[in-house]
């Protein structure tokens, strides 16, 4: 029985979904909001469920593959908040562009539901499948535009280069199985703790870690990044781009401070190589880029870089620093593909960079928005995303790693130019000539209001949600 | 002694049917090479006293889906001269990466590490023992969590099935029964007067 209250959010999710899939079926073809409603009102109560059984201290179910500690609890409220906003954002596309996909909101629930599943797993078997759930549904949502060839494209790279991380990731984990005998995390991190085959479990860690630094796309396996955010409806890409990052945040601190604590000082200096390459690729690469998804995909690559330094400390002031890092992350780059989302028409979708020349005149409201939310991507101070890097900065060099922090500053700084070139091409520069009408206020506008005040009050007030990363992370 | 050849017969099977299936021209010969493959890790599992899963390795894999698989690669049309394109040109990498590969992984995984004096063969059971039993409770008892999420995951492969291949808008010409039954005459047919043309 208590088992079964561990996952209560997980199984009123399922059931909710199961409805969902009803409602959708015997819906009337007019009413397509019905099952945006349903969507909504079901991850509004399972928020609820969650925010109610806030646990004291951990606790393990089902012959301990499950764990539910305050890290799990925080990380599925911030990721269940994080989906409320994309089926508003999403509801707002489907309006603008006639495109409407109802099964759009019931596998992004089956994805979040996969995310839940991974955030609190406390085996690599549940691991494992938590990612699948999550993987598969993203597969389909990307490949869900079937008459553009862009997103087949997509797709099918991302189906392929994500079954073969999966089979790395696998192979990993048949390794540490191998080795130590046990697919249990806590079991795990004993053995690696105590020190012997340690050579083994290095190898299977280089394979986990490829099958980690995939799903979060990390350079250099982060290839299929540009193309499949650009290939993506924008709805699915605000969507791939914001909480399967959680996921994947948590799955890097399950399996390597969960599971390989003993061999910290390895996976530290692996990831630290990986945090510079993708920082400095992503900041790079982005200033070449014209359209404004694959520039959003490139620094989507530097900010998981950045995301990763967090990690490399290896104290609980680190982690938290990084989960800090990918809440905020994942609510500021929602708003950045919300901006496309609102100049999108049935006649007209932006894609290009060009495409915002202006907008400043003509819609002065969402450019001020986008602004504030492009400000906090780049890092400027009194927005979230400067806190988010302040913090992390601050406990890497508090570990005492002061050049990889002197880069990622450099790197950043070189990342505010293209940044800021978005602002000046919306402020400075003439509008074209079939840009932007100006339309009634909808919903979308409403959220994506919110969500740049949210922004700008966790900039006022970073202590608030850090206090909360930091009691999430205190067990560490 | 018997279990160690018939270990390095199939295990040596394994081995060179995986290789020919990406070696090989034919696509439907790689397919039944997978089949070979698959046939020699059931017979592996069943030296490990594995018997379930060797059963359920053939009867699924062999049995059903590598059949589907060959009724997939009989009905695509696949152009091999196009696959084949830059095939010349990649070997040498490809056979640079995949040695360099073989003998990092192989230093590694060989029987240094992985010899019987460091990690024992296993028992064998008492002759009552019943892998299917044991493997029955284990997956509804110690597993049951990763279990049911195994079959959400089946159940979002079908929803994304559906969602990818069923186009009721556009292909289906079905007609809706409700109309039907509720046309009338009216519906259907217009009487217009025509009124004769008058010269101008």
């Amino acid at each position: 029985m208590n088992d079964l209250s561990l996952i209560m959010p997980e199984i009123l999710l399922t059931g909710f979904v199961c409805l969902l899939l009803m409602v959708d079926v015997y819906r009337k073809p007019s009413s397509g909001d019905v099952t945006f409603w349903t969507a909504v009102v079901s991850v509004g109560i399972v928020l609820v469920s969650i925010i109610t059984y806030w646990p004291a201290e951990k606790s393990t179910g089902f012959s301990e593959t499950l764990i539910i500690d305050p890290m799990s609890i925080l990380l599925k409220l911030v990721l269940l908040i994080s989906l409320l906003f994309n089926f508003f954002y999403a509801r707002e596309y489907f309006k603008r562009s006639a495109k409407g996909q109802s099964e759009f909101y019931i596998l992004t629930i089956f994805s979040a539901l996969g995310m839940m599943v991974l955030i609190s797993a406390q085996s690599l078997l549940t691991l494992y499948l938590g990612l699948e759930l999550l993987s598969l549904s993203l597969y389909a949502m990307v490949a869900m535009e079937r008459d553009s060839a862009l997103a087949s494209e997509a797709a099918m790279k991302y189906f392929i280069l994500g079954a073969l991380a999966s089979g790395m990731l696998l192979y990993g984990i048949s390794m540490l199985y191998g080795v130590s005998g046990t697919l249990n995390l806590a079991e795990l991190a004993e053995y690696s703790v105590k020190g012997d085959q340690s050579l083994l479990l290095v190898f299977g860690l280089v394979f986990v870690l490829v099958g980690i630094s995939f799903k979060l796309g990390i350079a250099p396996f982060h290839m299929w990044v540009p193309d499949v955010y650009q290939g993506a409806s924008t709805p699915v890409t605000l969507f791939i781009s914001s909480a399967p990052k959680i996921a994947a945040f948590a799955m890097a601190v399950r399996v390597l401070v969960d599971g390989l604590p003993g061999l910290s000082i390895q996976w530290s200096a692996m990831l630290t190589i990986l945090a510079v390459t993708s920082i400095a690729i992503g900041n790079i690469v982005a200033i070449a880029q014209t359209n404004i998804k694959r520039m959003l995909a490139y620094s989507t690559i530097s900010h998981m870089g950045f995301l990763i330094l967090g990690i490399i400390a290896a104290t609980a002031q680190g982690y938290a620093a990084s989960m800090f890092y990918v809440f905020i992350y994942a609510i500021t780059s929602m708003s950045a593909f919300g901006i496309i989302i609102l100049l999108v028409s049935k006649s007209n979708a932006p894609e290009l960079i060009s495409d915002f020349a202006g907008l400043a005149k003509t819609r002065p409201w969402i450019s001020f928005i986008s602004m504030v939310v492009i400000f906090s991507l780049a890092g400027v101070p009194p927005f979230a995303g400067f806190w988010a890097k302040w913090f992390v900065l601050k406990e890497l060099i508090a570990s005492g790693s002061v050049l990889v922090a002197a880069v990622a500053v450099i790197f950043s700084l070189i990342g505010a130019y293209y940044y800021l070139r978005v602002v000046k091409i919306m402020y400075f520069d003439e509008p074209g000539p079939d840009s932007h009408v100006s339309s009634q206020p909808s919903l979308g506008a409403y959220v994506f209001t919110l969500n740049g005040a949210l922004i700008l009050l966790l900039g006022l007030f970073p202590g608030v949600l850090m206090h909360y990363c930091l009691v999430a992370m205190q067990a560490y | 002694m018997f279990e160690q050849v018939l270990f390095y017969v199939f295990a040596s099977l394994v081995v060179i049917s995986a290789t020919m299936v990406i070696c090989i021209k034919n696509p439907v010969h790689a397919a039944l090479f997978l089949v070979l493959a698959f046939f020699s890790s059931a017979g592996l599992w069943l030296l490990l006293e594995a018997e379930f899963l060797a059963i359920a390795l053939v009867l699924v894999y062999v049995g059903a889906v590598m059949v589907l698989f060959l009724f997939v690669v009989m009905m695509l049309d696949i152009n091999l001269a196009e696959l084949r394109e830059g095939f010349a040109r990649y070997v040498p990498v490809a056979v640079l990466v995949s040695v360099g590969m073989l003998i990092s992984l192989g230093s590694i995984v060989g029987g240094d590490n992985f010899g019987l004096d460091k990690i024992a063969g296993v028992e064998p059971y008492p002759s009552d023992y019943n892998n299917t039993k044991v493997l029955g409770l284990a997956m509804y008892q110690d597993y049951i969590w990763p279990f049911e999420v195994a079959a959400v995951i089946l159940l979002v492969a079908i929803v994304a099935a559906i969602t990818l291949t069923l186009r009721t808008t556009r292909q289906t010409k079905a007609a809706d029964p409700d109309h039907q039954v509720l046309v009338r005459s009216k519906d259907r047919l217009r009487v217009i007067k025509v009124m004769p043309e008058e010269e101008e």
